[in-house]
């Protein structure tokens, strides 16, 4: 048979809406050659529940709660984003004790995200749940002193405008301390179990690469943007809260691939590490939250609050027209804008690395579709 | 915060664009919209700007005064600087923007959740459709007078 007579065409596949890769409800539309990757176009909006109009509807304090319900694994962070854009909307001091808390709160949470991230990319690419189990026991001591704090482990509502909720309660800062301390090593463990493993390696290294160039076209942040090398880091460049006062390092790796980003979060883990440290020896005692007055309205105006969310820049976006409640809420969620270069790195690729682009990118559903 | 108004970026855009911006403080500058175009691609192309991040874009349903805003936050990862953000204001019955997807891709996602939640079309958009709710719904629900069915 003449080989030049053979003709192969393209065949769509779809992934998800219900697929175990996409960890929550997500479909891609992927255009194959062969097992080639030659398009894909992603699908969002399953989860989306119109959380901007939400905000709408509440006054600023009855919306505390609903940052944590964007990115579940993260709802510290979330909440400090919110707190950040009021605060600036209205002008609020926070006290130096509350400042310090957040940053604990935050950084602990930032290390629950990627040995989350982690764990999950690794049971994406078949390593079924032996890594993750190991991941989760770690993140199950962070989530005990989430809940010594707030009284909850996942929804805290904690960190409000103006400070915290509550101050912290006895023994926080010795059991914060183990926890802290069994940090290094648990990462080293992580590291000699994943970092040099042969099948891992060749599962991430070169795969799904994203040049920094066009990361930073498609506004792409966090883990994802410094892994291509970019050091850009909200923490540093706005030295917002207290950062400007700890010591850490902007993590950079310069390869762009599923490998870096991963090496990008461990060494992040470390870093946080670090920053909690400092911060629980440093805490000052003194209040917790701002004088406020009873019933809150924000002068009229507008503000934009972003933070170095563990997934990337989160931002909140407030309109106030004087009133109590806000007439416009944006969020800028970090996930749904780096999804939005998932087909640039997906392109060219196999269907099989597909699972490990899409877990390095490191999304929250709950926080894409809003 | 670190953040400070990026007074010298405005002033040499007001310069540039006399016709075309307007500063309203606070790092705020209001771009007609006919212009929005030659001022993002100024902005991100030249070396002393150099803005290459497009954080965010938002719509603003502002009923009362019977026009939208589309408010961009833009910053220079190069030179770590920003935010200095721009608005455009579009009459509530013709809401229509330049599309920026060719300026900074991020524009892409982010124009298509504007217009599929406030209704405000962006002409240029190479794949202008409904990104988080259903094709084939007639609705936009940020806006102000939008109703439950």
């Amino acid at each position: 048979m003449d080989a030049a007579k053979l003709k192969t065409e393209t065949i769509t596949l779809n992934v998800g809406p219900q697929h175990p890769s996409t960890h929550g409800v997500f479909h891609m539309i992927l255009t194959l050659e062969g097992e080639t990757i030659v398009d894909l176009e992603p699908v969002v909006g399953y989860l989306h529940r119109n959380h901007e109009k939400l905000g709408e509807g509440f006054t600023y304090l009855q919306y505390c709660p609903y940052p944590s319900r964007l990115d579940y694994i993260c709802g510290m962070t979330n909440e400090h984003a919110y707190a950040l854009a009021v605060e600036k909307l209205a002008g609020l001091q926070v006290p130096e004790r509350a400042e310090y808390i957040r940053t604990i709160m935050a950084e602990l949470n930032r290390m629950v995200n990627h040995i989350v991230s982690i764990g999950f990319l690794l049971n994406d690419l078949g390593a079924f749940f032996t890594p993750v189990l190991y991941c989760l026991k770690q993140r199950e001591k962070v989530l005990d002193l989430f809940e010594m704090a707030s009284g909850s482990r996942m929804m805290f509502n904690y960190i409000r405008y103006g400070g915290v909720a509550r101050d912290l309660p006895e023994g926080f800062i010795s059991a914060a301390q183990e926890v802290v301390g069994s940090f290094p090593g648990f990462v080293d463990e992580l590291e000699q179990l994943l970092t040099e493993n042969e099948i891992f390696v060749a599962r991430t290294k070169g795969i799904g690469i994203l040049p920094p160039d066009v990361a930073v076209d498609y506004s792409c942040t966090g883990p994802l943007l410094r892994g291509s090398g970019v050091p850009y880091d909200i923490r540093r460049v706005d030295s917002y809260s207290i950062y400007s006062r700890f010591d850490f390092d902007v993590v950079t790796r310069p390869n762009g691939d599923v490998f870096d980003r991963y090496m990008v979060r461990i060494e992040e883990i470390r870093q946080s590490t670090r920053i909690v440290e400092q911060a629980l020896g440093e805490l000052p005692e003194g209040p917790v939250m701002a004088e406020l007055p009873r019933t809150f309205r924000p002068p009229a105006g507008d503000a934009y609050g972003r933070i170095e969310a563990p997934k990337g820049e989160l931002g909140f976006y407030l309109v106030s027209d004087g009133g109590d409640k806000p007439y416009r809420l944006k969020v800028r969620s970090p996930s749904f804008i780096n999804l939005g270069a998932l087909p640039v790195m997906a392109r060219g690729y196999k269907v099989p690395d597909l699972v490990a682009i899409l877990g390095s990118i490191d999304i929250t559903l709950g926080e894409v579709d809003r | 915060m670190a953040e400070e108004e990026p007074r010298a970026d405005i002033a040499e855009l007001e310069e540039r664009f006399p016709e075309a911006v307007e500063p309203l403080g606070g790092g705020v500058l209001q771009v007609e919209t006919a212009h929005l175009l030659e001022v993002a691609k100024y902005m991100r192309e030249d070396p002393d700007l150099a803005f290459d991040y497009l954080s965010s874009i938002t719509g603003v349903d502002r009923i009362g005064e019977g026009r939208f805003e589309v408010v961009y936050h833009l910053y220079s990862m190069r030179r770590e600087a920003g935010p200095l953000v721009l608005k455009v204001f579009v009459p509530r019955e013709e809401p229509v923007v330049p599309s920026l997807a060719a300026i900074w891709s991020g524009a892409n996602v982010q124009e298509r959740e504007v217009y599929d939640l406030m209704g405000i079309r962006f002409s240029g958009h190479p794949n202008l459709k409904r990104i988080l709710l259903w094709e084939g719904y007639d609705k936009h629900p940020l806006r102000k007078d939008f109703q439950e069915d």
